[in-house]
């Protein structure tokens, strides 16, 4: 899987979860959650979306590794099975 | 016979619109089944019902808006048959009496005449005729919604037919339940919260006290718990503090209920309305039923589930409706404190701030301890500062012994 | 005048006189007795030339005294004649109240069911005629209160003939109130020969109101319905004919038909004929109104002398529009 293929399902799990967000407007090198509105219900939904899809475990201590997009998609690439 | 009634699911509603009926004539019920899908002015909601009995008539139609109260329809009991219902109805089911003041100004009597009505005879009640009133029945018209035509502006028979004309156009035009454009559905929540929130402000002398508390103990024991978990079954900091608040209550039960009638009253159960940002904006507050009784585990799945069904609009009426205290959790926004109003008839609300890392004292030395600002904003009709200092000082030390909270507990008579 | 040979355009004194002579011709038990009706004609010329065709023992001129030849009429009744007592107006009918109400209404009771009183009292009713208060009053729905006797209010042509026959066929005491301001009034003359003195009738048909009347308002209901009807509001006129016993059957049905209704009625509001109609509305259409019952009755005072005084005092067809309209929810 490349790391663009990873990014499209990174956000389509973040658009499931917060269907007013278009990619375009996302700066994938900015804090996510400061851009779209993600409570920690959210994140966590999030989070679980992306296990579901990738089968990638994410510790609760990597949690405050992942603040951009692109900090999301080289953890989830680096951690593909 | 049962009456199956439209329930208010919260302060700021008065009415709903009926979208669907999921039960027939001739179905059984069972306590605790949802039986019909009716939209308040914020969201869908699924409405159950709590007795049980067999459907002998529904009353009200689909896409038909009806005050709080309003007999959606009627249930037999055991032993009881179509008949019976059909009496009742005859008996018992008087069209509602609509309340609006009346404001068209009658033409001016002619003096020569015999008046067939007096202007102050009218004071108080909105002139309905009385065939306008039975037909409306009929129709299943509510009478609160079609503007007087006749003397003195008085809603009549024709009235009530155009109106149900109306309807019955406006339901062929929009058979989807959504049909609401989402700006009025916006609009029509800013519009509710506004009335709830105003009737707050203007009837419930608020009080407010803070607490900062130490949550190293706490987010530590969380850790370990979530490490052993698999990733759906993770707790976040929110259950925590839910379950926190749902035990500390036991204790405060003047926190814990509903201010009605001029007299305080206190809920039998703990059932904290969880307030969820809606993203399109405004929020609602559904009820996380007997939270004090949960594990956190259940109540995460159920927290989590109830966030969903939130924002996917398909909460039960129990939800919006027994919430007995609200807990609303900003951290997530990044403020240090939050500190609420009070959502009617509810008499308190508890806030929770960002945890923040913080320099604190403990036992002579400084250091660095992750810190949560719990907030009480109170009803001081009900209960005093003294109490409400008592009830967060209490949830402070809960917080200390995370374990305690992770427990299932009996209720205790309070 | 007495011209009733195939003419059918006749006037309602003329329907009148001809019922009489009818009566007379038909039944040697029928005789008129009455102030002027026999040298005179009659005040409002009813019975002229009747003395002429029946002779002095059947149409009897008696002394000014109604108390005295009401009675008289009441004997003759009790001993099997058919007496047809003209009272000159209803003004004077107060000086015959006792053997009206405590004599003639009551025998057939007080008698236990022994005799009958098979008594006509015909007199002219209403104002509209400058003939002042004393002259202008409308008390048959006083008379209408009374239990044992019949009142009717013929207010057509039609009426006006036959109502007399049914009167004299009916074994009890029938009060026949003639309208002063209707004895001109000129109509066609259906070829049916009878009337039932049983139902109200409708006159005219409507559906958005419904003018319930009777006698000398019932032209101007109908005047007042043919205006309103250029505005496309479509009224019913139900002519009550019988205000005792009442067709209430009648009135709940034009109701039901209409939704609305207006009574019109020239004796004064309070405690009167209206407000029994309206009272038995309520009792048995209350449900299918759409608007408050409404009025038109003379002004509460003594009829004026004064001509633009007495018009103003009685019902008239623009009263009776306005009212329409208030109960449609319009302005006048």
């Amino acid at each position: 899987m490349t790391e663009n293929e990873v990014k499209q399902v990174a956000l389509s799990v973040l658009v499931s979860i917060a269907p007013e967000v278009a990619d375009a407007e996302l700066q994938a090198d900015k804090p996510l959650r400061r851009q779209v509105d993600l409570d920690s219900m959210d994140w966590l939904n999030f989070l679980l979306g992306l296990n579901e899809k990738l089968h990638v475990e994410i510790p609760e201590a990597d949690y405050a590794r992942l603040v951009t997009l692109n900090d999301v998609v080289k953890y989830l690439v680096a951690k593909l099975p | 016979m049962i009456e199956f009634k439209l329930p208010s699911l919260g302060a700021d509603m008065d009415e709903g619109t009926l979208l669907e009926w999921l039960v027939h004539p001739g179905d059984k019920v069972k306590k605790g089944q949802i039986v019909a899908v009716v939209d308040t002015s914020k969201t869908a909601v699924d409405v159950e019902c709590w007795q049980e009995g067999t459907v002998a008539d529904l009353l009200v139609e689909p896409q038909q808006k009806v005050p709080v109260g309003t007999v959606l329809a009627l249930l037999l009991e055991a032993g009881e048959s179509a008949a019976d219902a059909e009496k009742y109805k005859r008996e018992n089911l008087a069209p509602p009496i609509a309340a609006a003041p009346v404001v068209a100004t009658p033409p001016a009597p002619a003096p020569t005449i015999s008046a067939p009505m007096k202007k102050s005879a009218l004071a108080g009640r909105r002139p309905i005729t009385p065939i306008a009133r039975r037909r409306a029945q009929e129709l299943t018209v509510d009478l609160d919604t079609v503007t007087g035509s006749g003397p003195d502006g008085a809603v009549t028979l024709e009235d009530v037919e155009q109106a149900a004309a109306r309807r019955a156009q406006g339901a062929a035009a929009s058979n989807d339940k959504q049909a609401n454009k989402p700006t009025d559905r916006q609009a029509e929540m800013r519009k509710a919260i506004a009335a709830a929130m105003s009737r707050s402000k203007r009837e419930i002398p608020h009080y407010y006290l803070a607490e900062p508390i130490p949550m190293a103990r706490a987010l530590a024991w969380l850790a370990q718990e979530n490490i052993q978990r698999p990733m759906a079954e993770r707790l976040l900091p929110a259950v925590l503090l839910l379950k926190a608040v749902a035990k500390t209550l036991h204790e405060y039960p003047e926190l814990n209920g509903f201010y009605r009638d001029g007299a305080f009253q206190q809920a039998m159960r703990v059932n904290p309305g969880v307030a969820v940002a809606m993203r399109q904006g405004g929020l609602l507050a559904p009820a996380l039923l007997d939270a004090d009784q949960k594990n956190l585990t259940t109540l995460m799945q159920e927290l989590s589930d109830l966030v969903k069904r939130t924002r996917a609009g398909s909460l039960k009426s129990s939800e919006l409706s027994e919430a007995t205290i609200t807990v609303t959790n900003l951290g997530d926004q990044g403020v240090e404190s939050v500190f609420g109003v009070i959502y009617p008839p509810q008499v308190a609300l508890v806030g929770f701030g960002r945890i923040i890392d913080k320099a604190w004292v403990e036992g002579g030395q400084v250091k660095v301890q992750p810190i949560v600002v719990a907030s009480l904003a109170a009803d001081h009709r009900v209960s005093d500062g003294h109490r409400g200092a008592l009830f967060l000082t209490s949830l402070r030390e809960h917080l200390q012994q995370p374990e305690t909270l992770d427990t299932t507990q009996e209720s205790e008579p309070s | 005048m007495i011209d009733n040979t195939n003419k059918k355009r006749i006037s309602y004194r003329d329907a009148l006189h001809d019922g009489l002579r009818e009566a007379l011709q038909q039944d040697p038990r029928v005789f008129l007795l009455g102030e002027d009706v026999g040298r005179y004609g009659g005040t409002y010329a009813v019975s002229k030339n009747l003395l002429d065709e029946f002779g002095p023992e059947r149409i009897r001129d008696t002394p000014l005294s109604e108390l005295a030849f009401v009675g008289m009429g009441i004997g003759a009744a009790l001993g099997g004649m058919r007496p047809i007592v003209e009272v000159m107006t209803v003004n004077f009918s107060l000086l015959a109240l006792d053997q009206i109400i405590n004599t003639a209404a009551i025998y057939h009771h007080m008698s236990g069911g022994q005799f009958s009183v098979p008594l006509v009292i015909r007199m002219s009713t209403g104002a509209g005629r400058q003939v002042a208060a004393q002259h202008s009053n409308s008390f048959e729905g006083w008379f209408a209160h009374i239990p044992g006797i019949k009142i009717l209010a013929p207010a057509t042509i039609d009426d006006a003939r036959h109502m007399l026959a049914a009167a004299l066929a009916d074994p009890d005491p029938v009060l026949l109130f003639e309208h002063a301001a209707l004895y001109n009034m000129e109509g066609e003359l259906p070829a049916d020969g009878s009337v039932d003195i049983k139902s109200a009738k409708v006159r005219r048909a409507g559906t958005d109101v419904a003018l319930i009347t009777y006698g000398g308002s019932l032209p101007k209901a109908l005047q007042a319905a043919e205006a309103l009807a250029q505005e496309n509001i479509s009224a019913e006129v139900l002519d009550l004919r019988v205000l005792r016993p009442l067709d209430t059957g009648a009135i709940v049905a034009s109701v039901r038909k209409c939704h609305r209704a207006v009574v019109i009625d020239e004796g004064w509001r309070s405690g009167s004929l209206s407000a029994e109609v309206m009272a038995r509305i309520m009792e048995q259409a209350f449900f299918d109104l759409d608007a408050p019952v409404a009025r038109v009755c003379a002004e509460e005072v003594p009829i004026p002398y004064a001509r633009h005084l007495e018009e103003a005092a009685l019902p008239q067809p623009e009263k009776i529009i306005t009212a329409v309209k208030a109960l449609l929810g319009e302005s006048a």
